[in-house]
């Protein structure tokens, strides 16, 4: 077979190529990006990926199902509840088991949290690869806040392993409610100066209006989910149309805009945020009482067969695909992660464009490379 | 469609192969030699329009291998599942999708990476994440790797 | 207590000294030598305190302290940072082109120190009364350009040459509309000289004197002068998060310093030229008809006044970097010459207009 891996042309003279990472402040993780460029333009790029590979799913090929969860929060580290939420949702449809629904409202919590952190993360980093530099700090002072609840009241900041088969692993602290409805209220008064320093900002709206175009047939195919997607007119939001945990039961609002560009990308993102606000302040108003886990076996075991959950995390549809053989491991667990597919939508939109363009795209798509390369 | 609906249909159309159901979908099996025209008569034909290709992914039931498609229709919103079935181990070889659905650009490469099963027709194949030099295929139940895979 | 000498005794009596010790030859040339130290240590003390500035008003702006630790409050942070790049190798990669390589920065350096010559700081404190002050200064920053395009070119980089044709496509566009913007109070003025450009505005500075148009003038030539400097949020030649480091990539320790040295340098003279022109000088603040406040603005020394609007232009060009994200390269030309230049130009005419008919203070 010949050797493909290169896009360098035959003959042209003027074009060169140029290795944007694996170390570059901006991309997000260790992705190796080659660029072909014609001086500013870029006319071809090639995605290197693997350098933070660590065999996830043959390691959860080894473990038992209780186990393997606590790999699965370091996939994407961003969205770490609800890549745990997935796979206990996996494991109790083979199980066929009913969680309690304090349980469900404690997920559902902690994983618009997630989501929250997770946007305001992006928020900042977004800003500061266009050359912002001060709201990368302000997200921070609120992801501060909200990991300080998460810590006391999980165990941990960043891969929490909380949510777990059955329900979730501890009941949260009696303060809890009332310290994240005060933080909400603060984290909305935040959202306006985020309005008035950066999204009202005509810098910021011309270096991100029709960047990075990518059209709706084209999302589909790629198989984009998530907010890249829903800012292209595609309406795929999984908690509407296969919801799980009693998301039927709330009231919110799937944020789709038809702008195909960066700036729709945004705009989805920062919808979203109030979205998840909106979500949270409904459930903490009525928290139900009761077990917040059902009660499992020792050993599960789950049935033959081949059962697949989705979910909707920070940056899309993430899949759990668990193949059972009848015995306490996995047979074959494929984890279908959304930044591999909207890692394709990078090639195509930014093919023609300057590389000024490339980094606010890849910041609006919004990439974290270990869920790509698990 | 939903899924026994989904099911009969399948049963209708494609007389000649195999139709079972998983817990969430149904699942239709198709040859390798006409899985391409299956695939596109799927994502064409006004009742069922699978437009979206959610996961494709391969399973190693020993002796055969096994590639997985997941589809969906953001039309219909209704789900299937497609498989493969190969049982050549030393040069497993499929026609690529991805002329259907540019999604499988990324996800036949990491088969390919991982299984060695190889695509026919597809743009640049190439192990995306071990690299060319890696030897053998990991998610192989038969790959033996002394030095990384330390079993309990 | 009203300062009761003024700077030109200390000069005279200097002199006087002097040429009792030795020739007029050989005392021209120590005053020369004297001169040149004390340019030298003013602008030591310059960077030291902006570099400072810099990073505290930065820790401000992001809800942070800044640096703390070295000193009291951090003072000593720039004497700790100038050791750390005096430590540094300095070496230069194989392939680059040897003498443009080590020339560059010493050249962007010299000639930002040439432009510091026709300032005044005081009445009497100035370097050199030149008739063509302020052309002089205008001409000397553009020769910075040929500096950077050195350094992008010998680094033999990709990176660094794209950097640096940026930088100076930047450059060389915005000198047109700060230029323009100067030329519209020389015309109300009538002068290039930077004395007499100062003693114009004793009945008040010329930004409150020469009403709108002038005040037009000075926005452009803060926007102008923050674009010539490459500072944000013009600063897509060193955009650390696109090109790491644009056109110095490849400079390591005191070259580097001296890349770094020079930014600051440049935009201590934008400053300086902008208070001269704009803001006065190191004229007091005179309110018309107020005399007893005139009075009190005048117990303040001049060279206070005169430090002090160039650190609140310099504060001005720090919150434009913390504040707002960069320009893409495209906007950032497009800006200059669709949007100033051709405003500057109408300015100019009104400007001139204005000055025909005699319709100002």
């Amino acid at each position: 077979m010949e050797n493909k891996n290169t896009a360098l042309p035959n003959d042209l003279t003027e074009e060169f190529v140029v290795n944007i990472g694996p170390q570059h402040p901006s991309t997000h993780g260790v992705l190796r990006l080659q660029a072909t460029l014609d001086g500013e333009t870029i006319k071809d790029i090639l995605p290197h990926l693997g350098y933070i590979h660590r065999g996830i799913e043959k390691m959860c090929e080894s473990l038992g199902y209780k186990q393997f969860i606590y790999l699965t929060s370091r996939m994407d580290y961003l969205s770490a509840h609800i890549n745990n939420q997935a796979c206990s949702l996996a494991i109790e449809k083979g199980l066929q088991i009913e969680i309690p629904p304090r349980a469900k409202a404690l997920r559902i919590i902690m994983a618009e949290l997630q989501r929250l952190t997770s946007h305001e993360l992006w928020w900042g980093s977004c800003a500061m690869d266009l050359g912002a530099v001060t709201p990368f700090f302000l997200a921070f002072r609120d992801r501060e806040r909200i990991l300080e609840l998460f810590e006391e009241n999980t165990g941990n900041r960043l891969t929490m392993n909380y949510i777990t088969p059955g329900g979730v692993m501890f009941d949260v602290l009696p303060s809890f409610v009332h310290k994240l409805k005060e933080l909400l209220v603060k984290v909305k008064g935040y959202l306006k100066e985020y309005d008035t320093l950066i999204t009202g900002n005509i810098i910021f709206q011309h270096r991100l209006k029709g960047v990075g175009v990518l059209p709706k047939e084209l999302a589909i195919s790629l198989g984009c989910t998530g907010p890249v997607a829903r800012a292209s007119g595609v309406s795929c939001d999984v908690r509407k149309y296969y919801p799980y945990d009693g998301y039927d039961k709330l009231d919110f609002k799937e944020v789709v805009f038809d702008g195909c560009d960066s700036w729709s990308r945004y705009l989805v993102r920062m919808e979203e945020i109030r979205q998840s606000i909106h979500i949270i302040e409904q459930l903490l108003d009525n928290l139900p009482e009761g077990e917040f886990r059902a009660k499992l076996k020792g050993i599960v075991k789950l049935p033959v067969g081949e059962y697949y959950q989705r979910v909707e995390t920070a940056r899309g549809e993430l899949g759990v695909y668990i193949v059972s053989d009848g015995g306490n491991k996995p047979y074959r667990l494929k984890l279908r992660a959304p930044n591999f597919s909207n890692l394709g939508a990078v090639r195509p939109i930014t093919i023609g464009s300057k590389i000024g363009d490339l980094m606010a795209s890849m910041a609006t798509i919004d990439l974290v490379i270990p869920d790509i390369d698990r | 469609m939903t899924k026994e609906e989904l099911k009969k249909y399948l049963e209708i159309t494609f007389p000649s192969n195999k139709v079972e159901e998983t817990f969430d979908f149904p699942v239709l099996y198709a040859d390798k030699t006409e899985l391409f025209n299956i695939a596109q008569k799927l994502r064409d034909s006004q009742e069922t329009l699978f437009n979206f290709l959610f996961c494709e992914t391969a399973v190693d039931r020993l002796p055969n291998l096994e590639v997985v498609y997941h589809l969906n229709s953001t039309v219909h919103r209704h789900d299937m599942v497609l498989k493969v079935v190969l049982t050549d181990r030393e040069n497993p070889e499929v026609p690529s999708v991805y002329p259907l659905w540019k999604a499988a650009d990324l996800y036949e490469n990491e088969i390919y990476d991982m299984f060695g099963i190889r695509f026919s027709n597809h743009p640049n194949l190439r192990r995306i994440m071990l690299g060319e030099e890696w030897p053998g295929y990991p998610l192989r139940k038969d790959y033996k790797d002394d030095i990384n895979i330390v079993t309990l | 207590m009203i300062l009761s000498f003024q700077f030109s005794d200390i000069t005279k009596w200097i002199h006087d000294s002097l040429s009792g010790m030795m020739s007029p030859g050989w005392t021209l040339f120590s005053e020369f030598v004297l001169a040149g130290i004390a340019m030298i240590l003013l602008v030591v003390a310059l960077a030291v305190i902006l570099v400072y500035m810099e990073r505290k008003v930065a820790g401000f702006m992001q809800l942070r302290i800044g640096p703390n630790r070295v000193g009291l409050w951090g003072s000593l942070q720039v004497f700790a940072d100038v050791f750390k790049l005096l430590l540094k190798e300095s070496f230069a990669p194989n392939s680059v082109d040897k003498f443009l390589f080590n020339f560059a920065p010493i050249l962007v350096l010299a000639v930002s120190f040439m432009a510091l010559a026709p300032i005044s700081y005081g009445p009497g404190m100035q370097l050199w009364d030149a008739n063509i002050g302020i052309l002089y200064v205008t001409a000397v920053s553009s020769i910075g350009v040929i500096g950077i395009l050195m350094a992008g070119w010998s680094s033999n980089n990709k990176y660094s040459l794209l950097g640096a044709m940026r930088s100076g496509a930047q450059i060389v566009s915005y000198e047109l509309s700060a230029g323009l913007s100067i030329v519209a109070v020389i015309a109300m003025c009538g002068s290039l000289s930077v004395s007499e450009i100062i003693a114009s505005q004793a009945d008040g500075w010329w930004v409150f004197k020469g009403h709108l148009p002038i005040m037009f003038a000075f926005v452009i030539y803060v926007i102008a002068g923050t674009a010539e400097t490459n500072r944000a949020p013009f600063d897509l030649a060193e955009a650390e998060s696109e090109l790491t480091a644009g056109y110095h990539t490849e400079f390591s320790g005191m070259q580097f310093g001296m890349f770094y040295l020079t930014e600051y340098i440049n935009m201590v003279v934008i400053s300086m030229v902008a208070a001269t022109v704009f803001l006065g000088g190191w004229l007091p603040f005179h309110i018309f008809g107020f005399d007893a406040f005139n009075n009190i603005m005048d117990y303040i020394p001049s060279f206070v006044w005169f430090f002090g609007k160039v650190f609140f232009i310099i504060f001005l060009m720090m919150w434009f970097r913390w504040t707002f994200p960069r320009l893409r390269i495209d906007q950032l030309l497009k800006l200059e010459w669709k949007y100033l230049l051709p405003l500057s130009i109408i300015n100019i005419v009104i400007v001139a207009f204005i000055t025909v008919m005699g319709w100002h203070f």
